[in-house]
């Protein structure tokens, strides 16, 4: 039943809603902003906000002067490849445990959530011994490895929560049409599981490109992603506005796009199913 | 029925999973508690032997101890409480009929999707510089003298920047938990009588609990492990040294690993005292 709502009540709500709202991605909308100013307008006082000389010139000289394009390609390859191989390694596994459950399903489950609650920190010395022993030290195949290691138990258990939506009945029938495990997964039960597994890799994406702890602590010059080319202008480049509000806006929007397709899934994936 | 040739299969397909997240778990912890009982200085001699206890002793005792406990303490406090307050406002708010509530919901999760090391260096420059911070335009506007944020009251700037961070987290749960409620509990003691306010203490916020539990678990574990917010706007200083990045000081920093190992190991048993009560609840939710 719906609630009879007076139109001075909704346009309360909507006036408050809309200062909030905005009041909270005010920040994002400043560096925004600014990163299409001159140095000058971006610290004037009184602030400028739509009325100045609109510039392309920061993205042009924060790509010159700092190559942007290769940590944009660094991140890429490391949210991109750590996530995909995630998926390779978690599909088969939340499949068996969706399906095929036994009794230590539960356990296994819930011993891979935890293996996420490990302080990474606790661990920092050891992973960076090995990583200078193995020669991945400041490799982008090493930060796959590494990020695809911390987002797995994610992936497996939000792929978990969406098989565990499609009916086993319909498995079932498909066996006793004759088909083996191997026509199942391919023509039953993949065309079913496309959404979730869609899902899953956008969000997971999106947290391995926000990833910033193994990012800044395993990577110099050659293959530090995003993360580590912002934390580059902590000082004194940071003083330059307007040229870290194009380097910001550029690391971020590509996220910030994602992200806008992503929220549904956000809640599912990040309570491990606890929220629905 | 599943036969026992499905069964074996299922088993080997959950393999890689287990066994990389076995290695994962297993190989870097022995490391760091083999390290915690040992005198290592990787710059300074190396492995220079056995120690026992003294590693562990040493950290608690150190001067550098309590205040960082007690700066983690309140950062994860005063975060916590503010994404929770407001959140659970937020999530009422939106929860309500309004024009454009989508544009609204995105308005308020985008914080999420900004990258840690990119909030935090907006922040720090071009809202809390004590020059040409807007928050310092501001403050001159009113005629009052400009804060100087990160240094005069570093922990309080921090609680604020990773608040922003992680109030969309929040919000957008507590949010998806209002939207389960069922309305006709709301209208019938609304008909009844209730006030609004009444409404809220005795319906809303008694079915929001568990997932106000669930928020408060999920954000602490990620909390206690804050670092690049810390790294690039004071790198530790003026109070703002957390446990995380006392450890992290110590191992890489002023390589004594001994001793940071020592300090991991105290982090890894604090994070596992909360997870405990997370997969309990998690757990529960499993069985349903």
């Amino acid at each position: 039943m719906a609630r009879a709502v007076t139109t001075q009540r909704k346009v309360t709500n909507t006036v408050i809603a809309w200062g909030v709202g905005l009041l909270i991605f005010f920040p994002i909308l400043w560096t925004i902003l600014t990163s299409f100013k001159t140095e000058a307008q971006a610290i004037s006082d009184p602030p400028l906000f739509l009325f100045f000389d609109w510039t392309l010139e920061n993205y042009a000289i924060v790509q010159e002067r700092s190559d942007y394009m290769r940590f944009l390609w660094n991140s890429v390859i490391i949210a991109g490849g750590s996530t995909v191989l995630g998926l390779v390694v978690a599909v088969p596994a939340a499949w068996s445990m969706a399906f095929v459950p036994s009794r230590r399903t539960k356990d296994v489950l819930l011993w891979m959530l935890s293996t996420k609650m490990l302080p990474a920190v606790g661990v920092l010395y050891p992973i960076y011994l090995i990583f200078i022993r193995l020669g991945l030290l400041d490799t982008r195949g090493g930060l796959v490895i590494v990020i695809m290691l911390i987002n797995l138990p994610i992936i497996v258990w939000m792929l978990y929560t969406y098989f565990r939506e499609i009916p086993g009945e319909i498995l079932e029938a498909a066996r006793m049409d004759g088909a083996g495990l191997r026509e199942e997964i391919l023509y039953v039960l993949t065309p079913m599981a496309v959404p979730g597994i869609a899902s899953t890799l956008l969000l997971n994406f999106i947290l391995a490109w926000n990833e910033a702890f193994w990012t800044l602590n395993l990577t110099a010059a050659t293959s530090a992603p995003l993360t580590a080319f912002i934390a580059s202008y902590s000082s004194p480049e940071g003083l330059f506005y307007a040229k870290l509000s194009a380097a910001s806006t550029m690391a971020i929007a590509p996220i910030l796009v994602l992200g806008w397709f992503s929220q549904k899934q956000l809640v599912r994936g990040l309570t491990f199913g606890a929220v629905k | 029925m599943s036969t026992r040739h499905s069964r074996s299969a299922a088993r080997l397909m959950m393999a890689p999973a287990v066994v990389l997240l076995l290695g994962w778990m297993l190989v870097p912890l022995t490391m760091t508690i083999y390290f915690s009982f040992k005198r290592y200085l990787p710059l300074r001699g190396g492995d220079l032997g056995w120690i026992g206890w003294e590693n562990y002793v040493r950290f608690v005792t150190s001067s550098a101890f309590w205040p960082a406990i007690q700066t983690t303490l309140v950062l994860v406090g005063g975060v916590l409480l503010i994404t929770i307050v407001v959140g659970v406002l937020l999530s009422v708010l939106l929860d309500q009929p309004m024009w454009g509530q989508g544009v609204v919901r995105i308005l308020v999760i985008a914080p999420f999707f900004v990258m840690p090391t990119v909030s935090a260096l907006v922040w720090k420059n071009m809202f809390m510089d004590p020059v040409n911070g807007l928050l310092a335009h501001l403050w001159k506007f009113f005629g009052a003298q400009p804060v100087e944020w990160l240094s005069d009251v570093p922990v309080f700037s921090l609680v604020l920047i990773v608040s922003w961070q992680w109030l969309p987290f929040a919000t957008l749960i507590l949010l998806t938990a209002i939207q389960s409620l069922d309305s006709e509990q709301l209208e019938a003691a609304e008909m009844d009588g209730a006030s609004p306010l009444s409404r809220f203490f005795y319906i809303t916020l008694p079915h929001l609990s568990r997932a106000i539990t669930i928020v408060i678990l999920i954000q602490t574990i990620f909390l206690l492990s804050i670092f690049a917010e810390i790294f690039v706007t004071t790198q530790g200083s003026f109070g703002t040294r957390t446990l995380t990045y006392l450890i992290y000081q110590r191992v890489l920093e002023s390589q004594n690993v001994g001793l940071g190992s020592a300090g991991g190991v105290y982090a890894i048993i604090l994070a596992n005292i909360v997870a405990i009560f997370l997969m309990r609840i998690v757990g529960k939710n499993l069985d349903a």
